[in-house]
């Protein structure tokens, strides 16, 4: 693109905010009642990784995974890339991450959830929040209720739960499974940021947090 | 003739637009504004109608219906010009509908765009937005903010050659690449430059206006209020009292008019949701135009708010 200093963030979108809106509440209206499912299971994962944290690895993946796989079939493909064409290149990555939840569940050597420190705790805070109060956003913001934004339905939550559960485990693999959600924040945050949205906020402040705090996990070495 | 769910829609969709229109409005007995297309010497209704961002709303069936009523109250008002891009979304997809809904009607000027920095994919994109619409061919095609324009113009010459095409043009917008659209224009035998222009950006009257007019270029004006940005910021100011000797009720027909005062545009193509604002940009295209005097003081009270 020549003159690319020229675009304010604004120039790159391409649909209103009402348009944007609007999405969840059609995707809502059509998954109704897995909502229910999808917050249940993710309560109950939390649930096994604070008390029989040995396999809670293993459970950690079957569920994101199929998620991750949902959320980017049903709502990036089907619905978001409709009046967002960038968003059927992101949709893809959806998917790997899913094979990528999947397989560090289930290859030896993933993975480890265990002991409850800095960063395991703040993971906690992250994935609850996302399983709670993303949802009541429409609380604070006026928006329908009818288009709140749930786990496992919607995009911008079940990445905030997904960084928040794998702040909680350690070992290498996060290498490889934290960038995409940490991606998803940034690309999501920027686009609320141009609709002047503020909870743009909370998406980028998770890419920046997943990141130092992801190194941080890195850095140590797995128990 | 037969009667079908089609038929049936579109008429009624005309029909609403038709009832909510202020007596001697209808299908242009107070006919909007027209200015010549200077390479054919056609006329156009200078009051246009843009997709960008505003038709862009995917699967949503009660936004589409919205959509489907800017266009009818916009061909009722005695509007011809709908201009979209592949870059816009979803938007394509929603013109067709529309048209089809509306009967396709036949004051339709279709203008498109090929969006693609390869050349070779020109061609099929083209053909792939062509369906979109549900049109036969385009009335214009346009190389958008000039990605691969030099293929593209051979594409598009080649078609307007073959009489697939009627008219060539390119884009720019918010006063990008005004170096490069210059010398297309000056060496390429364009039909239509579209670019930017409004009481704050001005800096198409510099050369590109002016060479357009030499050219005989006809010019479709874009962002004609910085996507709403600059009527948002005017909300709430009170109109001056001058606005009235051009019959101007409202900032965006104020800022219409001062565009329609320049002698070397042809069609503004301001977008919306709305129908109350359809008729309202139609309208701005009707009485009396700002003089030289008055454009300088729309210009400065504007860039003063």
């Amino acid at each position: 693109m020549s003159e690319w200093w020229t675009y304010r963030l604004d120039d790159f979108l391409l649909f209103s905010p009402r348009v944007y809106w609007r999405l969840f509440e059609a995707q809502n209206a059509a998954l109704w009642p897995l909502h229910l499912a999808t917050t249940l299971a993710g309560l109950v994962l939390v649930l096994v990784i604070l008390r029989w944290p040995g396999r809670a690895m293993l459970w950690t993946g079957l569920l994101l995974g199929p998620v991750w796989a949902l959320v980017g079939w049903s709502f990036l493909l089907q619905r978001y890339a409709g009046i967002n064409w960038a968003v059927a290149y992101a949709a893809p990555a959806f998917f790997v991450q899913a094979l990528l939840l999947l397989a560090a569940a289930l290859v030896p050597g993933g993975p480890l959830m265990g002991r409850l420190d800095a960063i395991a705790n703040t993971g906690l805070g992250l994935a609850l929040a996302g399983l709670l109060l993303y949802p009541a956003l429409p609380f604070v913001t006026g928006r329908p209720l009818a288009g709140a934004e749930m786990f496992g339905i919607a995009p911008d939550p079940t990445v905030l739960v997904t960084i928040g559960l794998l702040l909680m485990a350690r070992g290498r693999w996060l290498a490889v499974l934290l960038p995409i959600p940490l991606l998803w924040c940034l690309f999501s945050g920027l686009t609320l940021l141009a609709m002047g949205e503020a909870q743009a906020w909370p998406m980028l402040a998770t890419s920046m947090l997943a990141a130092v705090l992801g190194a941080l996990r890195l850095r140590r070495r797995a128990p | 003739m037969t009667l079908t769910r089609r038929s049936l829609m579109a008429t009624a969709a005309l029909g609403t637009a038709m009832l909510a229109l202020p007596a001697g409005r209808v299908f242009g007995k107070t006919a909007p504004l027209a200015r010549p297309i200077p390479s054919s010497g056609e006329q156009i209704p200078s009051i246009g109608l843009g997709s960008w961002i505003t038709f862009n709303v995917g699967d949503d069936t009660a936004l589409q219906a919205e959509c489907t009523a800017v266009m009818a109250a916009f061909f009722a008002g005695g509007g011809r010009m709908i201009d979209s891009s592949p870059m816009y979304g979803s938007s394509q997809a929603v013109i067709g509908r529309g048209l089809a809904t509306l009967g396709r009607p036949d004051t339709l000027f279709s203008a498109e765009k090929v969006w693609t920095s390869s050349g070779t994919n020109g061609p099929a994109q083209i053909e792939q937005t062509r369906r979109l619409w549900g049109v036969e061919r385009f009335d214009l095609l346009q190389v958008h903010n000039l990605a691969g324009w030099e293929a593209h113009l051979d594409t598009l010459f080649a078609m307007k050659a073959a009489g697939r095409l009627r008219y060539v043009g390119i884009t720019t917008s918010e006063g990008r690449r005004h170096d490069l659209v210059e010398q297309i224009m000056q060496r390429h035998p364009l039909d239509f430059v579209q670019l930017s222009y409004n009481p704050v950006d001005r800096d198409a009257e510099q050369r590109l206006l002016p060479l357009a007019a030499e050219r005989g270029i006809a010019v479709i004006v874009n962002r004609p209020f910085q996507q709403g940005a600059l009527t948002r910021r005017l909300d709430g100011e009170p109109l001056p009292q001058w606005a009235a000797e051009v019959g101007a009720t409202s900032w965006a027909q104020l800022i219409l008019k001062f565009i329609l005062a320049e002698p070397a545009v042809t069609v503004v193509i301001p977008a919306t949701t709305r129908v109350d604002h359809v008729r309202e940009n139609l309208a701005a295209a009707g009485g009396a135009l700002p003089d030289r005097d008055l454009r300088g003081r729309i210009a400065a009270h504007i860039g003063a708010l």
